[in-house]
């Protein structure tokens, strides 16, 4: 590929890519264009193999010049992944198996006939949509401000991307000043993605003034929340618009290098971002003098061993640096003294996905979306109890209502709405109340919660929610980086309470020690992590007193979760006797009665069964086996 | 510096612009408790959080140890939001502390008992589970109790300041963080040069000299001849230990003590320094002479022939192959001692009071396996004063014992300091040269507390270029030069411990928190007032160079003939491991 020296090259360039995507997803001369989702869910699920049996078949058939076929990012819809999606008449087939791909190729590419079993269902009208903008989960998103291009575009080709219009809002803001574009950012309103919601214009404004020889820009793809994946995706569909918006920021401060803090758990993203940074390179938009000005930049990419930690910021530069990954006091700020002592500033992957859209449509356009104070798009892994398991992008100010219900597609098997969780390890609980509210930063917070990363968890009745701030308590131990005495001990003395609680032994005293003890941690940790980490506690004591009172003093768990604290038992009026249980229990605790079934006579040959508490394992494996529903838990 | 103006409980002050809230809390009258905090950030990590305040406008409590002040700045110490967290902060730490206070060695010493005291802690708060402790008593000079740690970070810091090698680290995460050695490994088995540096700034018990008290008991109980020796670094600060000011000579109550603890005989290793030199001067201009490998250095220190060992080994023939002055003290005891005196070697057992941790390893090293049987720390020696119950304010001067080995130069005095075994070298080269004594018989060039320090000597028209680096980190510029072929120097001196001896690693703790009469910046100052200690007894010996140490000369005469005879060769010098491993298998 030839470079692109000048501005006025890149535009040609944006011009014929641009036209060249067009004509694959318009299908012009008759072309017909397959893509596969590529996300790291539908990989798992080999829908590289699906794309493989595709390009096979294209040989097979001799239709290179007529059907193309490649991966794109995640569609989001994870639950019901893997996607192939047929241009231009945009059929979208869900849970596609590789043994499905002749099918489609036999009846859809060469017949022009939608194979009718492959299309999503929904699970409450019944009805087939055979295109994705018909599925409720897409129909209240807004998905191409972070997530653009995503499951559009090719992520391994730098050319689609830039037909997409890649690189056009960096040469906008290269035309501009560096104070402008930060103003143009601030304008905007956007705030940080990676969970505390700072403006991220005056962090940007802060390194700009100040003076050094050398800046840094990092991008923060240290996703750890548990269930998130936003940032994975985004970079695994579209890694050029990050890069794009790393370099508007660099541009901006006045760095000339940027430094990707990537999990090497995301070997996907990995790949495709260093990829793209390549093509990048190639092409001359990384590099000395790019499009012809004095701005020169380049990326990096440093991987992360997983720690949880290295998400905060300091942590993050420390472990870039190759020092453990533990959080530095502040002050000074990273603006001010960061990566290897020189100015830095710190972006999430989704921050900066969002920059290019704000230069390119302007800080008004984007200033549109979302509410007062919190503006754009926002999104999020959604997961848990909910029909629609999957990524989404909405609009701030979208009710939590709206995206259980309406996006999610509400609760599974008739169960009850108990609580979503947000914010990750280190937020909270929300309730039936706070349904209603219009998500953005200050009003989950209001609401005792945080908007996080972008993790929100449903949990129905069958939750127990000691069990789930035990579960979070659990985690920030383990990730705890040990260095602040709060964190380090106080997590583990509020874990040790927790499981006390869990296993019956709890007293009311330990509420009160449990709740000293967040506060003691929320007001004495060094580093966010530490003073977020009680917020799960805090937050479950707050809206759901009662099961904590219920484990302590009835002894029992309400939503039977808790091992020491539930029971299995046999409904003698609705045991069968066929003893399957008995022959199913691993721990032998199921014994013939000798009681008859109900309404059978005494000569009936089967009896009723009965658990033996004592030798009981609680393995479930009983009552996952009885036809008659005869097991409960008590 | 600029001034600014903050508030402290509400009372007006000025302090400079720059200091820490804790520093300047500190410089008005106002006492924060702290743990991590050391040394002027030496170690700042803000992680024990003891030391939270107030600030008026700050989001939330401010850790004081790195929070710099600034204008109209107001702070609350006393605030109950502030004390509580303070006291909780504490309360978390003991519950994960093994707490045996009253039989822990650092009883008395013990910063986290003191700041426990001062935020009221309670008994029984936050009690759990205790994080899995690694107990290493391996390595003949330091132990590591990692359940009294509580993790500040000192000793890496420290580690990192002095040498630059940073043996202790972080391992683990979370509750189950430790401090240690790279994968847990003991002391004995990591590149570590067992200086002790990291326990003279260790709060707690968590890390300690390996004592060797009950050794010398045995030897004691069993009847054998105790003869004892003392290091001239120890007389700088065994005062400290009995409540006197840092710079208080302790050398006659030193020796008065010693004696009334039952030792058969009381030397001054200052003695074998005075040895030393002869040796070690005769060996530099013979290498001078003979067109050797230059420059040579000092091999007095255990801690720098340990940083040699593991990390510099193609540098072996740069050092001097003399035995450090103890070693060199108690082969001269077990021999020529024991033949004048018609005793039995085997019978003798000689103790080293040494500031330094390094001996310990020293005397057990392979290529000197009997020189000397037990070395205690200047602490150690301290305990043994204390446990016989002799007051040291009671005790008269007295002299050491003048037998055989008893006479010593000033110049033996000031090995305890850096640049005083250079100076003491120059003395005598000096002489030898040029077959005077150097008029002013002080070197000045050579003084001072700097790091990294060089000075060139006129003698007899030609200039001879020496260095001298105290800590491995200064050492290691020196070293690197050699490498590289542009050292100018024909001498150097290294000592392991930043200051030479005086800072040794077994010296008594400096820790401002039990040090009410001491000034503000004792940390600042207290190397200064502990060499001067040294110097000053310089100035008041009669003899000021080894090579006129008539006890010196006498040995010569009647046994050992010359400097680097056969019998000296045998008897003072000795080889290094240059094939030693960093990491061998546990």
């Amino acid at each position: 590929m030839a470079k692109i020296k000048t501005s006025d090259e890149l535009i040609k360039k944006s011009n014929d890519c641009s036209s060249c995507l067009d004509a694959k997803f318009k299908g012009l001369k008759g072309k017909r264009a397959i893509v596969v989702c590529g996300g790291t869910g539908c990989l798992s699920s080999d829908s590289s193999s699906i794309l493989k049996r595709f390009q096979e078949l294209i040989k097979k058939n001799g239709m290179e010049d007529k059907v193309t076929a490649n991966i794109v990012g995640c569609f989001g819809f994870c639950s019901q992944g893997p996607f192939v999606k047929i241009f231009p008449e945009e059929t979208l087939y869900t849970k596609v198996k590789v043994a499905d791909a002749d099918e489609i190729f036999e009846k859809d590419i060469m017949g022009g006939e939608i194979v009718d079993r492959l299309l999503f269902v929904d699970p409450q009208t019944h009805e087939k949509a055979s295109k994705q903008h018909e599925i409720n989960f897409y129909k209240l998103q807004k998905r191409d401000v972070a997530l653009r291009g995503n499951a559009e575009i090719n992520p391994e080709d730098i050319e689609e991307a830039i037909g997409s219009g890649a690189f056009l809002a960096l040469n906008k803001a290269l035309h501009m000043s560096r104070q402008d574009v930060i103003t143009e950012v601030l304008n905007s309103g956007l705030r940080g993605r990676g969970g505390a919601g700072f403006p991220t214009g005056r962090k940007w404004q802060f390194a700009y003034d100040v003076q050094s020889d050398e800046k840094y820009v990092v991008c923060n793809g240290d996703e750890g929340d548990p269930g998130a994946f936003m940032d994975r995706s985004i970079i695994e569909g579209n890694p050029i618009n990050v890069i794009e918006g790393m370099m508007i920021e660099g541009y901006a401060i006045g760095a000339q290098n940027g430094y990707f803090y990537i999990r090497a758990e995301y070997p996907v993203a990995v790949d495709r971002l260093k990829n793209a940074i390549k093509q990048c390179e190639e092409l001359g938009l990384l590099g000395d003098h790019i499009l012809g000005t004095d701005f020169s930049f380049r990326c990096h990419i440093r991987l992360g061993a997983g720690a949880f930690v290295c998400g905060e910021e300091t942590a993050l530069l420390n472990s870039i640096e190759g020092q453990r990954g533990m959080p530095r006091p502040r002050p000074p700020f990273p603006a001010v003294k960061g990566l290897w002592d020189k100015p830095s500033v710190i972006n999430n992957v989704e921050t900066l996905a969002n920059v290019p859209y704000i230069l390119r449509e302007g800080a008004d356009a984007y200033a549109k979306i979302g509410t007062e104070k919190s503006k754009g798009t926002k999104v999020f892994a959604l997961g848990g109890k909910v029909n629609n398991v999957g990524l989404v992008e909405v609009p701030m100010g979208t009710t939590l209502r709206q995206l259980i219900y309406d996006i999610g597609g509400g609760i599974p098997n008739g169960k009850k709405f108990k609580a979503i969780q947000t914010g990750g390890p280190s937020g909270g609980c929300l309730t039936e109340k706070d349904l209603d509210t219009p998500i953005d930063y200050d009003n989950l917070i209001a609401a005792g919660s945080m908007m996080g990363s972008g993790g929100a968890i449903v949990m129905d009745e069958d939750n127990c929610m000691v069990d789930v701030a035990k579960f979070y308590m659990t985690f920030i131990c383990d990730e705890s980086c040990g260095k602040c005495s709060p964190c380090r001990i106080g997590t583990k003395r509020c874990l040790e309470i927790l499981e006390k609680i869990t296993e019956g032994k709890g007293t009311m005293k330990d509420l009160d020690e449990l709740k000293t003890l967040a506060n003691v941690i929320k007001s004495n940790s060094l580093c966010g992590l530490g003073q977020t980490a009680p917020n799960p506690i805090l937050s479950t004591m707050k809206s759901f007193y009662d099961e904590y009172v219920a484990h302590i003093v009835d002894k029992k768990c309400p939503a039977h979760v808790c091992k020491s604290l539930m029971q299995y038992k046999i409904l003698p009026e609705k045991c069968a006797g066929c003893g399957l249980c008995a022959r199913n229990c691993p721990a032998g605790a199921i014994n013939k009665t000798d009681k008859v079934p109900a309404g059978k006579p005494e000569t009936f040959p089967l009896r009723v069964h009965e658990i033996d508490p004592d030798k009981c394992v609680k393995c479930g494996l009983c009552q996952a086996n009885c036809k008659f529903g005869a097991i409960i838990k008590d | 510096m600029a001034l600014v103006n903050i508030k402290i409980e509400g009372q007006s002050f000025q302090v400079e612009q720059g200091l820490t809230v804790l520093e300047a809390c500190r410089k008005c009258g106002f006492n924060i408790p702290s743990l991590c905090a050391f040394n002027h950030g030496e170690c700042s990590r803000a992680s024990c959080r003891v030391c939270l305040v107030e600030v008026k406008g700050a989001r939330g409590l401010v850790a004081s140890c790195v929070y710099p002040v600034n204008e109209g700045m107001e702070i609350s110490i006393s605030s109950v939001r502030a004390s509580e967290a303070r006291r909780a902060s504490v309360e978390l730490l003991l519950s994960n502390h093994r707490k045996n206070c009253l039989e822990c060695e650092k009883n008395g010493h013990c910063e986290l008992l003191e700041v426990a005291k001062m935020v009221g802690a309670r008994d029984g708060v936050f009690e759990g589970s205790k994080t899995p402790a690694t107990i290493d008593h391996l390595a003949p000079s330091l132990i590591r109790e990692t359940d009294k740690c509580i993790l500040c970070g000192r000793c890496i810091a420290r580690c990192k300041s002095a040498h630059g090698i940073a043996i202790l680290g972080f391992e683990n995460r979370g509750f189950n963080t430790i401090v240690s050695p790279v994968e847990n490994r003991s002391f004995a088995t990591s590149p570590c040069i067992q200086c002790g540096q990291c326990v003279t700034v260790c709060p707690t018990g968590a890390l300690l000299e390996n004592s060797e008290i009950s050794k010398v008991d045995e030897a004691m109980k069993a009847g054998k001849l105790v003869i004892v020796q003392t290091a001239p670094a120890v007389r700088a600060a065994i005062a400290e230990e009995f409540g006197e000011k840092i710079g208080t000579p302790g050398t006659g109550k030193m020796v008065a003590a010693l004696h009334r603890l039952g030792f058969y005989r009381v030397f001054d290793t200052n003695f074998a320094a005075d040895l030393t030199i002869m040796e070690e001067a005769s060996e530099l201009l013979k290498r001078i002479k003979n067109n050797g490998v230059l420059p040579q250095i000092t091999s007095c220190s255990p801690g720098w022939i340990n940083y040699l060992e593991y990390y510099y080994p193609e540098l072996e023939k740069h050092v001097s192959t003399c035995k450090s002055p103890h070693m060199m003290m108690g082969a001269i005891i077990k021999t020529y001692y024991a033949q004048k005196h018609d005793l039995d070697p085997n019978n003798i057992f000689v103790v080293s009071i040494m500031p330094c941790t390094a001996k310990k390893y020293e005397r057990q090293r392979k290529q000197m396996p009997n020189d000397v049987d037990a070395v205690l720390t200047t602490r150690e020696l301290a305990k043994l004063i204390k446990r016989a119950g002799i007051n040291w304010s009671k005790l008269p001067e007295e002299e050491f014992d003048n037998d055989l080995l008893g006479e010593y130069s000033g110049a033996g005095v000031i090995f305890g300091v850096t640049g005083g075994v250079m100076e003491a070298a120059l003395r005598t080269t000096y002489f030898w040269l040029t077959g005077k004594e150097h008029a002013a018989i002080n070197f000045d060039a050579v003084r001072g507390l700097e790091g990294v320090r060089e000075a060139a000597i006129e003698v007899n028209g030609t200039t001879i270029k020496v260095a001298i680096a105290s800590g491995m980190k200064n050492a290691k510029i020196l070293l690197e030069q050699i490498k590289a072929g542009t050292s100018p120097y024909a001498f150097i001196e290294i000592m392991g411990c930043p200051g030479g001896c005086i800072n040794g690693g077994g010296q008594p703790y400096v820790k401002p928190l039990f040090l009410p009469n001491e000034d503000f910046n004792i940390l600042d100052t207290y190397r200064n007032k502990r060499a001067s200690v040294l110097y000053s007894e310089d100035e008041k010996q009669v003899v000021r160079q080894s090579h006129n140490n008539k006890d010196v000369q006498r040995l010569y005469q009647e046994f050992l003939g010359e400097p680097g005879s056969e019998i000296a060769e045998k008897l003072l010098h000795t080889s290094y491991d240059i094939n030693r491993e960093k990491y061998p298998n546990k």
